[in-house]
């Protein structure tokens, strides 16, 4: 991530001098492996994150609080498991079998995003994470939308769509909560106090933009600490309005300097979680490895022994 | 394309039409191992919000593409085979001129 592009290759110069002026490459385009790799490790990344971000919210789908709650929840881990299929599809196309793909996912060679490491411990949990933990997804997500590789462009497209129906349905959550009683708001205000760290983690430490390849192959518009600044400007006045308080002393707007001022995220904690010491990490890892093992007869019937042996 | 190693396992491109009338736009692929189950995918993955007033699901294999440049974009001048590749607005003045008329009305919509 933290190479510059050195092309020597003709055929890698004119590539890079197209997707540096904004060109889009498509699947069946000749590209440089070293841009194939950057950009099947991300959308990897971002495919796993989908299937593994279903888990923290599956748990609360039995003890959601109304059905009209429970169809929700249902509809949007339907969703993010249907994110995660389209994001594997784009994936396969640079050449990387889906598979390959989930063996690695499950033999923890590959990582998923940090706020999937985390337990969800009451149905504040929930409210925070399809509101908070959505949007600042959507944030980055929708800086996406302009990837040079067209195909995953497209498909942040349609997610960001879906995505933005979960964040309404988070917020509706944690306002019912907060008008609510006195309990209620306690239990918001204690998921906040949890997610807050985590949250602030999530785009990843400030890169140099000259020095961050993803940027510069335009695989990404925006860099990790811009899209920190934009989070913080849409929720901050939005959670604070509701009577919630940020578990960050140090948070404040510099006028002047016309950005947000806060507490140093704890970026040892990323890299440890991200690396599969999170709380929950290896629990969730293993309810996957597990549940893949049970429905190996589907695979099995609907492929036949070809499949089988995979 | 790639080969995963399953033969029975093929790739599917889905079209979609989000209103009636509107043209079918690709909205992604599929993978599955025959048209049946491609269909429920289909269904699953771009129709179950009722985003979709029809679907088409095609094997990526069946699908002919041509995007070679010297065919698409030849680098003559094909103006001619456009609106804008007319210029008539001085011609147009000078035969009203010539004909001591003023403009019709409508006359001049598009001209350039």
């Amino acid at each position: 991530m933290s190479d510059s592009p050195s092309p020597v290759d003709p055929r890698a110069e004119a590539f890079y001098a197209h997707v540096g002026s904004g060109g889009k490459v498509e699947a069946d385009h000749w590209m440089p492996d070293d841009y194939r790799a950057a950009i099947l490790k991300f959308v990897e990344m971002h495919a796993n994150s989908e299937l593994m971000g279903v888990l923290p919210e599956r748990e609360w789908i039995l003890r959601a609080p109304t059905l009209q709650r429970k169809l929700s929840l249902t509809s949007k881990v339907q969703d993010e498991a249907g994110h995660a299929q389209l994001l594997y599809r784009v994936a396969e196309d640079l050449g990387k079998s889906r598979e390959q793909m989930l063996q690695d996912l499950l033999a923890g060679k590959t990582k998923f995003h940090n706020v999937f490491h985390y337990p969800t411990r009451s149905w504040g949990d929930v409210g925070i994470i399809a509101w908070l933990v959505d949007a600042a997804a959507i944030v980055s997500q929708q800086a996406l939308r302009d990837c040079s590789y067209a195909p995953y462009a497209r498909t942040m497209k349609k997610i960001c769509w879906e995505e933005s129906v979960h964040i309404m349905h988070g917020r509706d959550v944690v306002l019912t909560l907060m008008n609510g009683t006195e309990r209620q708001r306690a239990l918001v205000q204690d998921a906040l106090d949890r997610w807050w760290g985590p949250l602030m983690q999530m785009h990843g430490p400030p890169t140099d933009p000259a020095r961050d390849r993803d940027l510069i192959w335009r695989i990404k518009s925006k860099g990790n600490e811009q899209l920190r600044q934009e989070f913080l400007s849409i929720y901050v006045p939005r959670i604070t309005e509701l009577g919630l308080r940020i578990p960050d002393p140090g948070l404040r707007y510099d006028e002047a300097a016309e950005r947000w001022i806060y507490t140093e995220p704890d970026w040892d904690e990323l890299r440890w979680v991200v690396s599969g010491h999170g709380p929950m990490s290896q629990q969730r890892l293993e309810f996957r490895r597990l549940h893949r093992a049970e429905t190996q007869w589907v695979r099995d019937a609907v492929l036949g022994p070809v499949g089988a042996a995979a | 394309m790639a080969d995963h190693g399953l033969p029975l396992d093929r790739v599917w491109e889905v079209f979609r039409q989000e209103a009636q009338g509107d043209p079918m736009v690709h909205g992604g692929s599929v993978r599955a191992p025959d048209a049946e189950l491609a269909t429920h995918y289909a269904r699953e993955f771009f129709g179950r919000r009722q985003e979709s007033e029809r679907l088409w699901v095609i094997p990526r294999d069946a699908i002919l593409e041509l995007d070679d440049p010297d065919l698409l974009k030849p680098p003559f001048d094909r103006s001619f085979k456009r609106p804008g590749g007319y210029v008539l607005k001085h011609k147009l003045e000078a035969a009203r001129g010539r004909a001591g008329t003023p403009p019709a009305r409508g006359s001049d919509e598009g001209v350039e």
